[in-house]
């Protein structure tokens, strides 16, 4: 009997060839004579382009082409979801050419590419290209873009508004702030990050010219998508005529969601050479300017309810910075996946919320691991927080008074998830908050917090405890929800498995999803041998190749585990079935008499009349035998398209010293319960909670995108943007509660992005909570030595 | 001008003519063909391409291929024998030290050159000797986990070399 | 990511590396290259000809002089002055070298490629002048002696001049009624100090300090010896007091890391727990 190992922490299959050095990144790949492209970036925020003169940099040695964008036959890259739900609606579009043309309007924007023998040929030469450009005035900031004179960026978008969006009932929310005993208001910004896949990006571009098509390999979360945009958007050319290939990628975090100016570059570029392969690798300092952002908001909070703390009402604006040009799905992140689950986990009746999307001279923002789930759970759990302290009473009383009951559920929250668009219910389809706060609440030891307190105060430290009850919307998404005109992203949504079994048995899965180090290929072989009652180690999955792979929508929102597997899970019936059809040929019995236990296809009654996986598999594919009307071998796919999203949930407690001389915080204990459902392999699961976690963390305390005011990158290095490092953590302390969800067969709600959702309000508000005895109520990320001590001297200075 | 070199890479003498100007790490990459050794940023902070020259972790993106001329290098292909996985492959593999493995041989040659100078580190210890190793994927709880076991199972190993 | 071409020689001793410096204004030296490698592979720096010192043993490692003091070897590593156990005697050494860089840039960068390279935010420097250390500098024609007090003229800039290369750092030799440490807050991503600080102490004699000298890194123009806050100790301050001087004369620098009113704070308090260290290893 093979073991089943379903819900079990294997080791991962794919890490053999990591640990060895035999992973296959981009940059690992060699193609025979293949040149190299550099890109030469603007060195200005915002400036015309009088000209571009690349004769020098032809004549340089080695350089094959160099290449402008009026080279570029068909220049911008599309985009793929404008801010949408309401009627009338206007969405000031301009997106990112493949090379720029007249203008740049973020510093690191591409101007020019040259493709030479070799990297180091390119780059030489990039220095030998003249531009010469107008300088103009910029504009960093999101909310300052929107004032009267400010710097404009793009005709078609006075004040540099991208849309100005809003959801919710105005008139119900407004009424309710305004019969409310208690309302507080806050300024919250949520600064800008800079992703940092540990992988840059990269691409390598060839085109046939005896089949006239095109092969990229690429860097990407969406192999699939990326075919769609790049071939029907970008090069004019039928989708079939474009190869699409991921090979092993190393981090994404959302950023290799998104379809890419250089990804045109190179396909050009090959054409241009006649079919030399070319290949680009992004530097680091490139990925900092010029491969997406995310977060940036800066917003007015104004949370109502009564003394008793019961939540009336939240009302909120924000100014969601999108960067100098739009990135591909870049306003649907602070509309529909911010503002339509701002209310979080409480039964807030009224929610209006008003988001303004902005151009600035900064690069594109677009999804970054939690893409507007991680800013609206800021929002909210700052606002408990702040409404807790208002009406003293404890932070965790006051969630605990506004959680919606177990009962509930399917729960439709006010800000409109339920009605989104083409007329799909987006409910919470599970939930049970308390227990989960509780068990959190115990492991940290806060009950005992206030002797910790003043233990930290004999040692010149404040202590805090913050807690973060978030939940989040995985596992994304019915098509008839994103995919409808209007809110939706225009695509549909729904995903693929294909299984097919060898003649020895063996089985080969391939499918639409695309991995970026979660550990595809285990958790499908798990799903899959559980289905088919056969061993992993029979089982080898393949993804990441459009050729070869069914159509689906890659990786990201966390919903492969949910909408991927349930694919699997679907093809792997589709070949029992048929197995089991013809177990009932060989046994000569009726199918309806065909029980299946695992691998093995028997005779109700008759335990020893009996066909394994393999005999039927190999008999199926020789298929001398087959009966009239069935067709030989086992291959099978299937297309899910998920009824709903699924919502974990959970409560993370972190608990912060801050040194009264410095202001320096240290995180001394993180405590996290998480409730993703049932799990395919938990050790995979805690994995990606640690580093959910962690990257929460680092946005609390350390990380931030900074820009001058003349739209330079300050931050514009690891020397100068802080990567957590390991000393900076505790150990992470990580416990559960399950509650299954009803969405899927399996029971999974997703884990890709909770940790990252959670922990930044956690630790945040552990920070302010530290900070209380200063009467400081709110101070914005990251929480710096610097910031923490400067707001603790202006409050000395205001007791004074 | 190309210069001459030769270096010891995992036991096996190569030779190259390279540009004074090219890094260890595209010498190991490029010229070499040994593409386990990452480069992950630009201003020496990442260390995704530490590898060991002399017995010593560097970052080999900070240091020029003819530095290395003559030199004994090993890289994260060098760590496996014939007797099977090094022991720290096998801790990061059995206590999911990795993800998307980007970071991971650089890491595993850090972790190798602490392991080398102190047998038994406390956990503060490893996250120190990690500083200079970025991981975006794990929030190196797992990293750590799994350099506490290697070392154990290597003590364990050498305890048992002694004594037999 | 890749340097501008340049050319490349590995001198065989000393006597060579000078000369072909004499002979190349363009040519610039290379020892771990921990400093200039990264500077090169953004373009920031681009030497014509690299003169590759790395190999010359003659400059390598730790020996006590005749007169007690202490010799170290321009070209020591991090790594090999952590692993010394003549420097293991001092206690600002011992605070400060685990935590300068990370194991990899330990193992390659030298004591004397850092003073070279006279980064404003390195901690070297610091140390060094709190240790009232002398640079010895040799070029083709002559070898000179530099006190470290005067080494340091600005960013990036020092005393040493074209054609010069640093053979060694002279520190005094240790002493038991001497405490000294280090106390430094980083910036977080590249690790440089906001401020550091390392303070040397004697012993008490009655009610004033024997001795006292602190230097202080990654907030002026370049490292300084805090000297009014040296005088206030010697004049009877306390630690507390003394700290308040420790930015006094000096043009603080600002960034996107820490403002002037911010670094001058800390500069303070590492100042103070910088002393109060070196006080408590007194005994």
């Amino acid at each position: 009997m093979t073991t089943d190992m379903l819900g079990k922490s294997v080791k991962r299959v794919e890490d053999r060839r990591l640990i060895t050095g035999g992973g296959r990144y981009v940059d690992d790949i060699k193609l025979q004579s293949m040149a190299y492209c550099a890109i030469l970036r603007s060195p200005y925020a915002h400036a015309n382009i009088r000209s571009i003169d690349t004769s020098a940099a032809k004549a340089m040695p080695g350089v094959l082409d160099v290449m402008v964008g009026t080279d570029i036959p068909y220049n911008p890259l599309p985009l793929a979801w404008p801010a949408g739900g309401s009627a009338g609606l206007q969405n000031n579009v301009n997106t990112p050419r493949a090379l720029a043309t007249d203008s740049v309007k973020w510093t690191g924007e591409g101007v020019a590419a040259v493709i030479a023998e070799t990297p180091e040929q390119a780059f030489d030469a990039l220095e030998a290209i003249v531009v010469d450009y107008e300088p103009l005035p910029t504009v960093v900031d999101a909310e300052k873009a929107t004032q009267p004179g400010a710097p404009q960026l793009h005709e078609n978008a006075p004040n540099n508004i991208v849309f100005d969006w809003t959801v919710g009932d105005k008139a119900g929310t407004d009424a309710a702030v305004d019969a409310a005993e208690v309302v507080v208001r806050q300024r919250i910004v949520n600064q800008r990050l800079i992703p940092n896949p540990m992988e840059t990006r990269g691409d390598i571009g060839l085109y046939n010219p005896g089949t006239d098509e095109y092969t990229i390999w690429m860097s990407s979360q969406t192999p699939h998508i990326q075919r769609i945009l790049l071939a029907i958007f970008v090069m004019g050319i039928p989708e079939h005529k474009l190869r699409c290939i991921s090979p092993d990628v190393g981090g994404a975090f959302g950023t290799k969601i998104f379809c890419y100016a250089d990804y045109v570059v190179v396909l050009h570029a090959s054409k241009r050479l006649g079919g030399r392969a070319v290949k680009w690798i992004e530097s680091r300092r490139e990925n900092y300017q010029s491969t997406i952002h995310g977060r940036d908001h800066i917003t007015y909070l104004e949370i109502a309810g009564s003394k008793q703390g019961e939540i009336s009402a939240v009302r909120v604006k924000t100014y969601a910075n999108l960067g100098g040009r739009l990135s591909t799905i870049g306003p649907g992140i602070p509309t529909t996946l911010y503002a339509r689950v701002l209310s979080g986990c409480y039964k807030i009746p009224n929610v209006f919320a008003e988001v303004i999307g902005v151009y600035t001279n900064t690069v594109f923002v677009d999804a970054y691991r939690g893409a507007g789930r991680p800013e609206a759970t800021y929002v909210i759990e700052r606002a408990m927080d702040l409404f807790a302290n208002e009406i003293g009473m404890d932070p965790a009383e006051l969630r605990r008074r506004n959680f919606i009951a177990p009962d509930k559920f399917p729960y439709e929250n006010p800000s409109g998830l339920g009605t989104a668009s083409g007329g799909a219910k987006i409910y919470i389809d599970s939930g049970n908050y308390e227990p989960a706060m509780d068990k959190a609440l115990a492991m940290a030891g806060y009950a005992g917090m206030d002797k910790a307190k003043a233990e930290a105060r004999r040692r010149g430290k404040y202590l805090g405890v913050g807690l973060s009850t978030y939940i989040e919307v995985c596992g994304v998404a019915p098509s008839k929800w994103i995919g409808a005109v209007g809110e939706g992203w225009g695509a549909a949504m729904w995903e693929s498995a294909n299984i097919k079994v060898h003649l020895t048995g063996k089985v080969v899965v391939t499918m639409g999803t695309q991995p970026q180090g979660q550990g595809h290929e285990t958790t499908y072989a798990q799903v899959i041998g559980h289905e088919l009652g056969i061993p992993m180690e029979d089982i080898v999955v393949q993804h990441s190749d459009t050729q070869g792979t069914p159509m689906g929508y890659g990786s990201y929102g966390s919903r492969t585990s949910s909408v991927g597997s349930t694919a699997a899970i679907r093809a792997a019936a589709k070949i029992r079935e048929k197995a089991r059809r013809y177990a009932a040929h060989m046994l000569e019995a009726s199918v309806e008499d065909i029980e299946v236990d695992g691998a093995e296809y028997r005779v109700k009654g008759s335990p020893d009349k009996k066909k394994t996986f393999q005999e039927i598999a190999f008999a199926l594919d020789l298929a001398f035998d087959a009966p009239e009307g069935m067709e030989p071998y086992l291959d099978e796919t299937a297309y899910y398209d998920t009824p709903n999203c699924t919502w974990p949930f959970g409560t993370h407690v972190a608990i912060v010293e801050v040194d009264e001389a410095t202001g320096h915080v240290d995180l001394v204990k993180y405590v996290a319960v998480d409730d993703v459902g049932n799990k395919i392999n938990p050790m995979i699961v805690d994995g990606q909670l640690h580093g959910g976690i962690a990257q929460g963390v680092g946005q609390a305390l350390w990380e931030g995108a900074v820009y001058g005011d003349d739209g330079q990158l300050l931050s514009g290095s690891m020397l100068d943007y802080a990567m957590p490092r390991a000393a900076w953590f505790p150990h992470l302390e990580l416990d559960e509660t399950v509650t299954p969800s009803p969405v899927n067969p399996i029971g999974v709600k997703g884990v890709g992005e909770a940790g990252a959702i959670a922990s930044t309000a956690a630790v945040a508000n552990a920070v302010n909570d530290a900070l209380k005895p200063f009467g400081i109520r709110h101070l914005d990320m990251p929480l710096t030595s610097q910031a923490v001590w400067k707001a603790m001297q202006s409050s000395k200075g205001a007791q004074a | 001008m190309a210069a001459h070199l030769s270096v010891t890479v995992n036991g096996t003498v190569r030779e190259a003519d390279v540009e004074p100007r090219r890094l260890l790490v595209q010498l190991i990459r490029e010229d070499f063909d040994l593409t386990g050794t990452h480069v992950g940023c630009d201003t020496s902070q990442c260390g995704a391409c530490t590898v060991h020259v002399d017995g010593k972790a560097v970052k080999s993106c900070t240091m020029l291929a003819v530095q290395a001329d003559g030199s004994d290098v090993t890289t994260i292909e060098g760590m496996a024998s014939a007797e099977g996985l090094h022991p720290l492959q096998t801790a990061f593999w059995e206590h999911h030290g990795l993800q998307c493995g980007f970071c991971t041989p650089g890491m595993i040659m850090t972790a190798a050159a602490l392991l080398a100078s102190n047998p038994d580190p406390t956990d503060d210890e490893i996250r120190h000797a990690i500083a200079g190793n970025f991981c975006r994927c794990t929030g190196y709880q797992n990293i750590v986990i799994a350099i506490r076991a290697a070392a154990a199972a290597m003590r364990a190993g050498s305890t048992a070399g002694a004594a037999s | 990511m890749i340097p501008a071409a340049f050319d490349y020689v590995r001198a065989t001793s000393l006597d060579d590396a000078l000369a072909r410096l004499a002979a190349d204004d363009g040519a610039k030296v290379i020892a771990g290259g921990q400093s200039i490698l990264p500077l090169m592979k953004l373009r920031l720096a681009r030497p014509e000809t690299l003169v590759d010192i790395g190999r010359l043993t003659e400059l390598q490692g730790v020996r006590r002089l005749p007169d007690g003091r202490v010799a170290v070897g321009a070209l020591t590593t991090y790594a090999a002055m952590i692993a010394d156990p003549i420097l293991g005697h001092y206690g600002l050494l011992r605070d400060a070298l685990p935590n300068i860089g990370d194991t990899q840039v330990r193992n390659r960068g030298t004591i004397g490629g850092a003073i070279a390279h006279a980064d404003p935010a390195s901690d070297m420097p610091a140390i060094l002048l709190a240790l009232d250390a002398e640079v010895v500098a040799r070029s083709a024609t002559a070898e000179r002696t530099i006190p470290i007090t005067s080494f340091f003229e600005g960013a990036f800039d020092s005393a040493l001049r074209p054609g010069e290369i640093i053979t060694e750092i002279r520190l005094p030799g240790g002493r038991d009624d001497v405490g000294s440490a280090y106390s430094a807050i980083e910036q977080p991503a590249s690790g440089y100090s906001i401020a550091g600080v390392a303070a040397v102490i004697g012993a008490r004699s009655g009610d004033r300090w024997g001795l006292c000298a602190v230097g202080v890194t990654g907030v002026g123009e370049h490292p300084y010896r805090a000297t009014a806050v040296e005088q206030a100790i010697r004049g009877g301050a306390s630690v507390a007091d003394a700290a308040t001087h420790a930015t006094d004369g000096i043009t603080v620098a600002s960034d996107i890391h820490a403002d002037r009113e911010y670094r001058t704070h800390v500069a303070a308090v590492q100042v103070r727990r910088a002393l109060e260290a070196a006080a408590a290893r007194l005994g």
